[in-house]
């Protein structure tokens, strides 16, 4: 199996105290891992690092097996185009229409043609269906609509690879179903994510790995069915059914 | 009072009126257009110059704020003649313009990096996990929404430039409060000469007004401030 | 050497235009704010007729300059009236009137900021509409619009630079009649200049003082 993308001994320091400490981790073709663990244990910073919207004190990353020169702004962008990532708040260009949105990166960045950009931006936007939205502007669509967008935003990239920082979490509870369920589809079919979630079915049932993480380090890691196995004396099973019990049925 | 004695205003008030309104525009056009680039340089230092460049343009712009205009142009016209090394003199127009430039300048500097400031980190996050290049962003996400978020206040000031534009008068350069006031001690009619140069003044603020909501109406977008009615 | 004795003979004459000029200011921030609350309040909730007579009021002395103003008044309307006013009198009524313009706009804002229910609550409480707006609406506006006051403030102590050129003898008609006749102009108005920037670093940290001694815990308004 060749390797998509490795990360390679990761720290971030900020100030004395370790936000990352020596992660590392593979990813390969239909690999969907997912974080877990309590706020502030660096799975945010973590899935920033890989594709360096937050620069790693120390490190490397590697895509398809070529070492990412991260002094070189034009491999920094090239490894950006390849790795497609979701945030929590979503980040839509404010000033743009749902189109537009789509469209910008893939003019500026893929240098595509307006109407060739315009096409591609439509067929994503049908796929996490809102076709009928792609006029409006961020300030009008709810919050599942502007993940939704922002997920299209990036497949239109066509990355190689997803990374997804808990897309759900700033939702309204009734509005998480509509993006989990492009999330599923897009698993299904096979594109490789890491993402950080608390949607503990969505974990058991697509997860190929569960990686826990405290303090900045993994210290967990294995299948769901291992690491969420009744009776297992787990770090995450602990802290999964504590969130289950807040949260009453999710688990 | 011979209030209604039409020949008056059309033969000597207004033909004056109308040569100190040209005069004025000839400093208001040049001050705003210039003023505002100054104004956008020095906003895009204050927020992403060095530390010592940032200090430096702070320091520049509370002066500016702090001290009223009549003291700088006064400082201009009487004040730089009397340099101790280099003596500097100015006509009352360069004084006038220059101060203009500065005291618009500075003000719109203020808008400039408050629109700059709250730009959302997100905003700039989006636009590299894209693969965007640095001037990519800046030209594609930060220009446009700073642009559209700094729009009524530099309007604004645009409003304050026409009305302060009378100040010209203290450097005696004769604009269109200059020949107000001379057309007065010609024929001592104070109020009716000072009230029709008001209404220019009326005029040319709202016609000012009307474009700025134009304007803003035209770049509107959802998210962006309200549009007005 | 000159220079520095110059400005230390004149000094005192210049010190005593602080006066006039922080007389003036303060004089024209009450008259602005005494006629800028009712403005604002007839804006909001007067009548069509009121409303409309209201916004020309503050049009027109929004529109028109303040050294304009000050001519159109001492030189002519005042006088047309029948009221012989000193320079000093006239630029505080003038500056005043303005500033009353202004000030009521910065009501407005505040005023119009107020979630709805606050004026139904007080209704539903059988409160008449003028206790809601002394007792409800205007403690809560008149904290709000400090901020926007306090930039008033310092325009408006800007603006009375002006006044010297009806004659008023505060700071700045001071420092240009010494300059004039000792030709050391850039040295005094470079002390005038001084002087202004005291008295808004003054005002505005007065100014913060009032905002937080009225300041209810917890009561920002998120706009």
């Amino acid at each position: 199996m060749t390797t998509l993308l490795s990360v390679k001994n990761i720290s971030v320091t900020l100030g004395n105290r370790k936000i990352l400490d020596n992660v590392s981790l593979d990813m390969h073709a239909g690999d969907l891992k997912v974080l877990i663990g309590p706020s502030g244990a660096g799975k945010s910073t973590l899935l920033q690092c890989i594709n360096h919207l937050i620069t790693p004190d120390e490190g490397e990353i590697h895509l398809e097996g070529k070492k990412i020169n991260t002094q070189s702004n034009a491999e920094l962008c090239h490894l950006r185009q390849n790795v497609g990532m979701i945030f929590q708040d979503f980040n839509l260009f404010d000033h743009l229409t749902a189109l537009d949105n789509i469209c910008l990166a893939l003019v500026k960045v893929r240098k595509l043609s307006k109407d060739e950009a315009q096409k591609r931006a439509r067929k994503e936007l049908d796929r996490v269906g809102l076709s009928n939205r792609a006029g409006l502007y961020p300030a009008q669509l709810s919050g599942g609509q502007k993940q939704r967008v922002a997920i299209a935003r990036a497949l239109a990239m066509q990355p190689k690879i997803l990374l997804l920082d808990e897309p759900t979490s700033a939702l309204d509870p009734e509005l998480v179903g509509e993006v989990m369920n492009v999330i599923q589809d897009l698993a299904k079919g096979g594109m490789p994510m890491i993402m950080a979630t608390h949607q503990m079915d969505f974990v058991r049932s697509l997860a190929t790995e569960v990686l826990f993480m405290e303090h900045g380090t993994i210290i967990e890691q294995d299948t769901p069915k291992v690491l969420l196995a009744d009776g297992a004396k787990t770090r995450t099973l602990d802290f999964c059914s504590k969130l289950n019990n807040l949260k009453g049925c999710e688990l | 009072m011979e209030l209604l004695d039409l020949a008056f205003y059309t033969e000597r008030v207004i033909p004056k009126l109308n040569e100190g309104l040209i005069e004025s525009l000839w400093l208001i056009i040049p001050a705003s257009l210039i003023g505002g680039s100054f104004g956008v340089l020095m906003g895009v230092l204050r927020v992403f110059g060095t530390k010592w460049i940032k200090k430096i343009a702070d320091t520049f712009v509370a002066v500016i704020r702090g001290v009223p205009l009549t003291i700088q142009l006064m400082i201009l016209y009487f004040g730089l003649p009397y340099l101790p090394f280099v003596k500097i003199f100015l006509t009352p127009y360069q004084a006038a313009l220059i101060g203009f430039i500065f005291c618009t300048g500075a003000y719109q500097s203020e808008y400039i990096r408050g629109a700059l400031l709250s730009i959302k980190q997100g905003q700039i996050k989006a636009g590299q996990a894209l693969g965007m290049t640095k001037l990519q962003i800046i030209w594609s996400v930060i220009i446009p929404q700073a642009f559209r978020k700094a729009i009524p206040g530099c309007g604004n000031e645009i409003i304050y430039l026409i009305k302060y534009s009378s100040l010209a008068y203290i450097v005696t350069h004769i604009e269109l409060t200059g020949e107000a006031k001379i057309l007065v001690s010609r024929t001592f009619r104070p109020t009716e000469i000072y009230l029709l140069a008001g209404c220019y003044y009326l005029f040319l603020v709202t016609l000012a007004t009307w474009i700025l909501h134009a304007l803003e109406r035209k770049l509107y977008i959802p998210g962006f401030g309200k549009a007005n009615s | 050497m000159e220079t520095l004795k110059t400005i230390y003979v004149n000094l005192p004459y210049i010190l005593e235009g602080t006066y006039v000029t922080v007389l003036l200011v303060v004089g024209a921030l009450a008259l602005g704010f005494c006629l800028g609350v009712p403005l604002a309040i007839a804006q909001v909730y007067g009548s069509p007729i009121i409303r409309r007579a209201v916004g020309l009021y503050v049009w027109f002395f929004r529109g028109v300059p303040i050294l304009l103003l000050l001519f159109l008044f001492y030189f002519g309307l005042f006088n047309v009236i029948g009221l012989n006013l000193d320079a000093l009198t006239a630029s505080g009524l003038v500056l005043g009137l303005a500033s009353s313009a202004y000030q009521s706009q910065i009501f407005r804002g505040s005023i119009q900021s107020l979630p709805l229910g606050q004026f139904k609550a007080g209704c539903a409480l059988g409160m008449t509409d003028r206790q809601i707006i002394k007792n409800i609406i205007l403690p809560q506006a008149l904290r709000l619009s400090i901020p926007g006051w306090s930039n008033e403030f310092s325009i408006l102590l800007k603006d009375s630079a002006l006044c010297f050129a009806v004659g008023a003898s505060e700071i700045m008609a001071r420092a240009h009649f010494v300059a004039s006749r000792t030709y050391e102009y850039l040295p005094l108005y470079i002390t005038a200049g001084f002087l202004y920037f005291l008295i808004t670093l003054a005002g505005i940290r007065i100014l913060r003082r009032v905002e937080r001694k009225f300041a209810i815990p917890g009561y920002t308004l998120s706009v």
